[in-house]
């Protein structure tokens, strides 16, 4: 399936770009970040912490362990930092 | 009644309050809240909010309407910028209103809560010295709980 991962604050500097479609067969969020990892250093550096980090599937906040079925839009990002 | 405004341009805080007011008929208290870039160390030259087009709106009405299911609030207000801002600048606002205060002054820092830590901003701050993240505080995570 092909997903749109979007990267916000630090980790789209990191990574170096706001979004780009990606074909994967994850069946869960850490799945893919396995799979980003191995691509390149700035993924891995990335995600080297994903404690550090908060997911999104779909616009709607979410966590590490969930499924990616269905799943077309997929964001990392920071703790947010609004108000 | 509940508005939620994410944009780039500044407001007028006084005139947005009026207009809220006046909309809100049974309402005897109103309370608002309007956030204001601050040069917490010295050096700020600007404040660079970044946010999720789409996923922020629908995060906002979400935290509205869960603020209108805990207090009797005849409306909400929630205006939130992005962008550029100098110190100074005002960065966002909250208006309740309800007929009694406690449930207006305890919606608005529920909403205020709530914006810090689950409404999808990042602020960077741009000094003289360089830029960097402005990183979450746990005790604003923590804040969450006492809701």
């Amino acid at each position: 399936m092909t997903v749109n991962v979007l990267y916000f604050a630090w980790v789209r500097e990191r990574i170096g770009l706001p979004r780009e479609a990606v074909e994967t067969e994850a069946a869960t969020v850490s799945e893919l970040v396995e799979e980003l990892k191995t691509r390149e250093d700035r993924y891995a550096a990335a995600f080297a912490d994903v404690t550090a980090l908060r997911v999104a599937l779909d616009q709607e906040l979410s966590d590490f362990e969930a499924p990616l079925a269905g799943v077309r839009e997929i964001a990392f990002f920071p703790p947010m930092t609004g108000g | 009644m509940a508005e939620v405004r994410v944009q780039a341009d500044s407001f007028d805080a006084g005139a947005e309050l009026n207009r809220f007011s006046e909309a809100q008929a049974g309402a005897g208290a109103v309370v608002s809240f309007t956030g204001v870039v601050r040069d917490v160390s010295g050096g700020l030259e600007a404040m660079e909010i970044e946010h999720y087009p789409g996923m922020t709106e629908s995060a906002i009405a979400t935290i509205v309407d869960e603020s209108k299911a805990r207090w009797p609030l005849t409306g909400a207000l929630v205006i939130h910028r992005h962008g550029r801002l100098e110190p100074g600048a005002q960065i966002m606002m909250v208006a309740t209103a309800s007929a009694h205060r406690v449930a207006a002054f305890e919606a608005a820092e529920f909403l205020m809560d709530y914006l810090k830590s689950r409404a999808p901003f990042w602020k960077k701050e741009v000094t003289r010295e360089g830029t960097g993240w402005v990183a979450a505080k746990d005790e604003d995570e923590a804040a969450l709980t006492r809701w």
